[in-house]
């Protein structure tokens, strides 16, 4: 038997191709590590949904356009029947044995997609401005309060977005594409490329 | 002569003096100049050479609707064409240029159209359509030719835009258009309410006409009042102001364009793009764009030197600019005598100004009397007489439609024209917004009771100020707060009679962009052209790149004479967005150069591009075509790939395919019913092939379908189409079978995947390190297990694309690289090569295998293909089964797969030849059929093809004729699309 294998995050293995950007872009665009992520399928509404979201990770579920967090835990409300919960990688398999055990044979879907996105946390005063060079929803401070979440998509491709804090949001994508979003941030946070002075 | 007042200039700064050159000359403005009016101070009346007849001309506007002064700005990468003098700032070191003319701008040999024009009806109303209809071919090589060389604009920039452009979404309660007085009003006032206002003027400043017109404002002077006003609104938290961004259109929804020019006035500029469009969400949008002067129609109209009265008295005002000495101010309202007086006060000459009015009584005309300045009514211009610049006017008594009078001739090097005002209406015209003819004011102006709609049926668009038709400050602000001089009212005027050969109009200049003159409307009338969309295609009114601004209105009123109509039973053509051309990269965004589009890449992507990858787009992924190692070309490289994989081993990295979960417990009637065949009997831990039809019993896409649970099912679909088949699978979910208990998720991006391909591949699976037994027993032929492999995480699925002995392993993404890295490894002893895209098909194609998109085309069924075996003839439905019982979809005839051998077993059938039913020579064939997929089989020394023929599966054995060019043909014969292991026996081992 050969030694267990480590996963490489996505963002972290050789770069092909990505052009060059200047050093000191407007806000700090920094993929994160490896991260554990569920997608769950059911009825959000549900009581037995609400306590398997809370075995799992040990939060609420979110009303509809937000998202909930604690340390690096989260729960993003991605759809009216779906959600992605963020919890430690190497414990994402036991947390979906729970949300399972947990709804026994309430109807739902809760898969292992650890693997599936890239996550990038974006900090500064300007990530909603840099973002709205992409996405259609509103991105100011209006539109956009610490605990929004979007779906939505920039960049020609599909997004999901959230505000933390007031200068700390993250932003997935799928991770094939997730060299596409990464170069299109650097570009549109390029020095000199401010919109509001 | 034009020159630069030694004072004034409201928004230059002579501190700043500014080089530039126009056509090689250099010459010398100041920060804060336009083009237009750098050109000027520089006594450069002649700008450039009309569309058609090449004739000279000048400036004639201040801003967006100037019709003649277009030059290319910049050179080389940063060259433009057919740039507005009068709206492009000037910068240092500029380069500009004129167009459309040759070989120079002061000597035009092109201008002898015009002198032809004289002689016969040459480039008139319906030329094109008239001359060039015989004979055919004279067409392609004589007339198009020399328009395309005669007529024209700006040439087309050659190398590479170095510039980077951006989108920019903001959402707002109130999107204001235009930062005049009234643009301004709005915003205080919308802004004071507490909505979110997004305020944009496409000039460089604000106020509009507030700083020219000199009208008091709260006892302020115009541009005292609207710098105090733009601090006010600054201030407001809630406000957002932008100069040089321009509303470019308005959509349905409160969707706006604007178009914002962030640096072509300092270009290079680091980091910065050269545009950004703005892509606003607005629920209201006020419309403050103003009024576009119009023209005079009279003989020679077109002149350098001819200009519309405002701006004149712009660049006396904002740029300290006299454009003339010896002016004569020609006009049919009182607003032109503010440039007389404007112009006086700057010293020139004001020789007269005529009025084509019997009375010019209003506090203008007083003032303009009481200064001394000779003011003639019924006066007109009955033609303009010079060359490249006008000399002196010949003027005379208006009667109705004939000029009376002596011949008198008044000298000059300056004609201000007036006849009216346009309200700009395109925002509110370009989201359905209707128009309605005021005969007073003698304009189109916007029709409150049929404005556009939002999605609540009520209007979501209102124009003030000038766009609304309200000329007059003292309409726009309460009189108590406004001192200006009250107006007397316009008289219409749209054709100014001329005498001899002018008489007609043929040189009375309408749409001076496109060279339409009067006597062209007037032909097209006569011609029958009712329509005023009919007309503007004949003549060309109104269609080049200033959309007809200074001239449509003037064309739409000669129509309306010619047919006896009244204007408004003409009608308008339609405002189309944008309102000026916007730059193609504004449009484009980021998407240019490495972010044109998102490419995806697996977890394996960097070593291949390390390996030799000489890659394919497969959908939005790139995948290896084949891996060259030194000195093979694609050929060799493929060919070695398939022996390979077939003597010993093969690599393939499959995490292209697509995975869709589908889970729940009514997760198998699902299936049953997307599928053409029963998935819900799949037993837990087996693979089962399946074809998806479209609702017309098309097959769509294709795929292993696994039973990872007793609720639970892995689909796998093609590298394209996982997007698509997830879309289509929750379409049903949601919109027709929302009874049904499932739940999907596209998992694609979830897994690497691997196949190991050969008859090696035990050996290579073994030697990595794996947890299951893998012999023949344990894991059978479409069996699937979990374990571990080489230390990481897998899932093995034993299903073989290419005939051999063949594992597909996947692990979770992060883990890929890992596990491609130890196959390979673990292979090494057993000659393992990876291989591409190229000899996956050539494998799958010498076991008979279809291929979406190769053997499907949109219109082939399973049963054409001959897929009996994976269509249940037990379901009671499926997605495309009442269809393939349509009388179509089963009538003898229909093309049926086959396998094709080429007569010539080393020629390969090109891909896509037809098969013809007979051959015949120079006259069209019936065609039976086409090649779909063809290669060259590497392991079996000859040419396999397989291709779609009428009755395919009934006529195996005959010989068809393949069209491969002109009297060109090759012959194949039809045989079993299986050339290699047809027992199966080599998967199976």
């Amino acid at each position: 038997m050969s030694e267990a294998a480590r996963p490489v995050a996505p963002l972290h293995g050789p770069v092909v191709d990505e052009p060059v950007y200047a050093p000191d872009p407007l806000i700090g665009i920094e993929p994160t590590g490896v991260y554990g992520m569920i997608t769950l399928r059911g009825e959000l509404g549900s009581e037995i949904l609400e306590a398997a979201v809370d075995e799992a990770v040990g939060l609420k579920v979110p009303a509809a356009l937000s998202v909930v967090s604690d340390g690096d835990a989260r729960v993003v409300w991605m759809s009216l029947d779906e959600l992605l919960l963020f919890t430690d990688y190497a414990e994402t398999d036991a947390a979906v044995a729970r949300i399972s055990e947990q709804m026994g044979s309430a109807h739902h879907m809760a898969l292992n997609v650890s693997d599936a996105r890239a996550v990038i946390r974006l900090r500064g005063a300007r990530v909603g401005e840099v973002l709205a060079k992409g996405a259609p929803c509103d991105c100011s401070d209006h539109g956009f309060p610490v605990g929004t979440a979007r779906r939505t998509h920039m960049a020609g491709l599909a997004v999901a977005f959230w505000r933390l804090e007031p200068d700390v949001w993250e932003i997935v994508a799928l991770r094939s594409y997730a060299h596409h979003l990464l170069a299109w941030l650097e570009q549109a946070a390029q020095p000199g490329s401010e919109v509001f002075a | 002569m034009a020159e630069r007042l030694s004072k004034g200039g409201l928004l230059i700064d002579r501190d700043q003096p500014t080089t530039f050159t126009f056509n090689g000359d250099t010459l010398q403005g100041y920060e804060g100049d336009t083009v237009a009016s750098a050109l000027l101070a520089n006594d450069r009346m002649l700008v450039g050479r009309s569309f058609k007849y090449h004739r000279p001309r000048g400036i004639m506007a201040s801003g967006a609707e100037e019709p003649n002064a277009l030059l290319g700005i910049g050179e080389g990468s940063r060259f433009e064409p057919n740039q507005r003098a009068t709206t492009t700032e000037l910068h240092d070191g500029m380069v500009t240029q004129s167009q459309n003319h040759w070989p120079s701008l002061e000597t035009d040999v092109g201008a002898l159209n015009a002198w032809v024009a004289d002689k016969l009806p040459v480039f008139s109303a319906g030329f094109y359509y008239k001359t060039f209809l015989f004979p055919r071919v004279a067409w392609k090589h004589i007339y198009e030719p020399f328009i395309r060389k005669a007529a024209g604009l700006g040439k087309a920039p050659v190398e590479k835009d170095p510039d980077s452009y951006e989108h920019f979404h903001w959402h707002c309660d109130v999107l204001i258009a235009g930062g005049g007085i009234a643009g301004i009003v709005a915003a205080r006032k919308a802004a004071e309410a507490g909505k979110r206002v997004l305020l944009v003027e496409q000039t460089a400043h604000w106020g509009g006409r507030a700083l020219v017109d000199g009208d008091q404002i709260d006892g302020q002077s115009g541009p005292e009042w609207v710098a105090a006003q733009i601090a006010a609104l600054q201030a407001m938290p809630n406000v957002t102001l932008r100069t040089r961004a321009m509303a470019a259109g308005l959509y349905d929804h409160g969707y706006a364009l604007v178009y914002e020019r962030v640096s072509d006035h300092r270009p290079g500029l680091t980091g910065a793009p050269r545009h950004r469009l703005w892509r606003v969400r607005t629920d209201q949008t006020i419309v403050a764009t103003g009024a576009i002067e119009r023209p005079l129609t009279f003989a020679n109209n077109d002149m350098p030197g001819v200009m519309l009265a405002s701006a004149a008295r712009d660049y006396a005002t904002l740029y300290g600019v006299l454009p003339g000495r010896k002016v004569i101010v020609y006009a049919n309202n009182d607003d032109a005598y503010r440039t007389a007086l404007t112009l006086h006060q700057d010293g020139a000459k004001i020789v007269a100004v005529l009025d084509v009015r019997a009375q010019a009584a209003g506090d203008l005309p007083q003032q303009a009397r009481e200064a001394g300045i000779l003011v003639r009514t019924s006066t007109g211009i009955a033609k303009a007489i010079g060359g490249k610049r006008v000399d002196e006017v010949q003027i005379g008594t208006i009667q109705g439609e004939k000029m009376t009078g002596r011949e008198e001739y008044l000298s000059c090097d300056l004609v201000c024209v007036s006849g009216g005002w346009s309200p700009v209406v395109h925002l509110w015209s370009h989201c359905g917004g209707k128009l309605t003819w005021d005969d007073t004011a003698a304009m189109f102006r916007p029709d409150d009771s049929r404005p556009p709609t939002g999605g609540d049926g009520q209007a979501m668009t209102k124009c003030v100020g000038a766009a609304n038709g309200v000329l007059q400050t003292t309409a726009i602000l309460p009189d108590s707060m406004v001192r200006a001089p009250t107006e007397d009212v316009v008289q219409p005027h749209w054709f100014t009679p001329s005498r001899g050969k002018y008489a007609h109009g043929t040189k009375h200049f309408v749409d001076f962009q496109n060279d339409v003159t009067a006597a062209d409307v007037r032909l097209a009338a006569r011609e029958g052209y009712e329509s005023v969309e009919h007309t503007k295609r004949y003549t060309t009114l109104g269609m080049a790149t200033d959309q007809g601004k200074t001239s449509n209105i003037n064309g739409l009123a000669l129509l309306a004479g010619a047919l006896d109509k009244q204007i408004p039973e003409v009608g308008t053509t339609t405002f189309r967005p944008p309102y000026t051309p916007i730059s193609m990269g504004a449009i484009t965004g980021s998407a240019k150069g490495p972010l044109f589009k998102a490419v995806r890449q697996t977890p394996m992507h960097g070593w291949h591009d390390t390996n030799g990858a000489d890659w394919e787009p497969v959908g939005d992924w790139y995948r290896p075509f084949c891996y060259r190692r030194a000195g093979e070309d694609r050929h060799a490289a493929v060919n070695r790939e398939v022996v390979n994989a077939r003597r010993n081993v093969g690599l393939l990295d499959a995490s292209t395919l697509g995975k869709i979960v589908v889970k729940g417990p009514d997760a198998g009637k699902f299936l049953d019913l997307l599928y053409t065949n029963m998935m819900s009997t799949l037993k837990q831990g087996r693979c089962r092939y399946g074809l998806m039809c479209t609702e017309n019993g098309f097959l769509f896409d294709d795929g292993v379908v696994v039973r990872t649970g007793p609720e639970e099912f892995l689909c796998h679909t093609t590298s394209g189409g996982s997007d698509r088949v997830h879309a289509w699978m929750e379409e049903w979910l949601q919109t027709e079978w929302w009874d049904l208990k499932v739940a999907t998720a596209n998992v694609t991006d979830q897994w690497a995947q691997v196949a190991v391909a050969g008859p090696n591949a035990r050996k290579v699976l073994e030697d990595a390190g794996c947890d299951v037994s893998l012999d023949k027993g344990s894991v059978k032929f479409m069996d699937y297990v979990e374990g571990t492999l080489a230390g990481c995480p897998v899932r093995i699925f034993r299903i073989s694309f290419s005939g051999e002995l063949s594992y597909e392993i996947a692990t979770p993404a992060g883990y890929g690289m890992a596990l491609w890295d130890a196959l390979r490894a673990a292979g090494e002893p057993h000659g393992i090569m990876p291989y591409g895209t190229e000899a996956l098909h050539i494998m799958r194609a010498e076991k008979g295998f279809i291929m979406i998109g190769d053997e499907t085309d949109g219109t082939v069924t399973p049963q054409d293909l001959g897929l009996f075996f994976a269509i249940s003839k037990k379901k009671t439905d499926y997605i495309g089964k009442r269809a393939q019982e349509r009388s179509d979809l089963v009538r003898t005839g229909r093309k049926q797969l086959v396998g094709l051998m080429a007569e010539d077993p080393q020629m390969i059938l090109p891909d896509g030849a037809h098969a013809v039913k007979r051959r015949r020579e120079h006259v069209a064939m019936t065609t039976i059929g086409h090649v779909t997929s063809t290669y060259y089989s590497p392991i079996l020394g000859h040419s396999i093809a397989m291709g779609l023929v009428e009755n395919g599966l009934s006529r195996r054995g005959e010989w068809i004729d393949f069209s491969t060019g002109p009297g060109e043909f090759m012959r194949a014969q039809i045989v079993d699309p299986v050339f290699y292991d047809q027992a199966g026996e080599k998967q199976n081992v």
